[in-house]
């Protein structure tokens, strides 16, 4: 996982580097949340691209952080999923409620 | 013994999170003599995963026990059983369920079985209360569509054999 802060945009871009299972999500949800609480974001974006699997503990992970955003006032992106992660998005429905970029 | 199967394999394993990898990839590495599209291998690995981690997270919960993965070869068709000897389920058709889950507190989404059966073109489900829990599922590969001669052909060919 690769993080920076664009401070004047208030913008936490966190690039996931591993495959998304039961196993890492913990892991991953663990770091994040540190992310989030370090920096308060006004937005968190989470870049896909170099994720090449993604099962339904990423589904978990990505509405937990997602709650986890609206709770300090800010919100949740995800950009350059592939297509097999973002058939797993398109299931799961958080299509409907998080902006894939 | 001569099997009825073109091929198989089975591997056995601690319940261990960090075996979930092994376990999708060595299947999707047995998988691969069919030649899948890589979209056919994702949904094969991601369907392994979600039954092996069930496997993990509900069949032993914090307890540790051997998980089984068989796959086999027919034809073109994949068929991959994963068995635990764990708690079992209480009611499948409610586990079969979207979006239910048993431990929404650990951010599980209740997706597992829905995408099984999304990407699998069957699964069972065989489970019994306090002896564990057996998936099988299958999946053909390259379902490529007929063209109209072949249509013929396979019909032609499907009366002679009856
Ligand atoms: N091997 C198993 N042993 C015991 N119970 C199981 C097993 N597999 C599934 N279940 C039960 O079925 C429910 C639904 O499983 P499913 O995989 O669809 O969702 P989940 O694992 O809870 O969440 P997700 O897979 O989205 O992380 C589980 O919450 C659990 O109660
Ligand atoms: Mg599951």
């Amino acid at each position: 996982m690769e993080v920076n802060y664009e401070k004047e945009k208030k913008t936490l871009n966190i690039e996931i580097t591993e495959e998304i299972d039961h196993h890492y999500a913990d892991k991953l949800r663990r770091k994040i949340d540190n992310e989030i609480t370090r920096y308060m974001p006004r937005k968190t974006i989470f870049d896909f691209n170099r994720v090449s699997f993604m099962d339904s503990a990423g589904i978990g992970m990505i509405i937990g952080r997602y709650k986890m955003m609206k709770l300090i006032g800010g919100d949740l992106e995800i950009k350059n999923a592939n297509e097999s992660v973002n058939k797993i998005l398109e299931m799961s429905g958080i299509k409907k409620i998080i902006k894939i970029a | 013994m001569k099997s009825v199967y073109d091929n198989e394999m089975k591997l056995e394993f601690l319940s261990k999170s960090n075996n979930e990898a092994f376990a999708r990839i060595t299947v999707a590495a047995f998988a691969s003599q069919l030649d899948p599209t890589i979209e056919e291998l994702a949904d094969i690995k991601t369907a392994v995963s979600e039954a092996v981690t069930n496997a993990i997270i509900h069949g032993y919960e914090d307890a540790e026990g051997i998980v089984k993965v068989t796959a086999r070869i027919f034809a073109n068709t994949i068929e991959v059983e994963i068995s635990d000897t764990g708690k079992g389920i209480e009611n499948i058709d409610l586990a079969r369920k979207p979006l239910y889950t048993t431990k929404a507190n650990l951010e599980r989404s209740g997706m597992g079985f829905t995408i099984m059966e999304s990407f699998m073109d069957e699964v069972q489900i065989e489970s019994v209360l306090g002896l564990g829990t057996k998936i099988k599922m299958k999946k053909m590969i390259k379902k490529i569509p007929l063209n109209e001669e072949m249509q013929e052909l396979a019909r032609q060919y499907r009366r002679q054999i009856s």
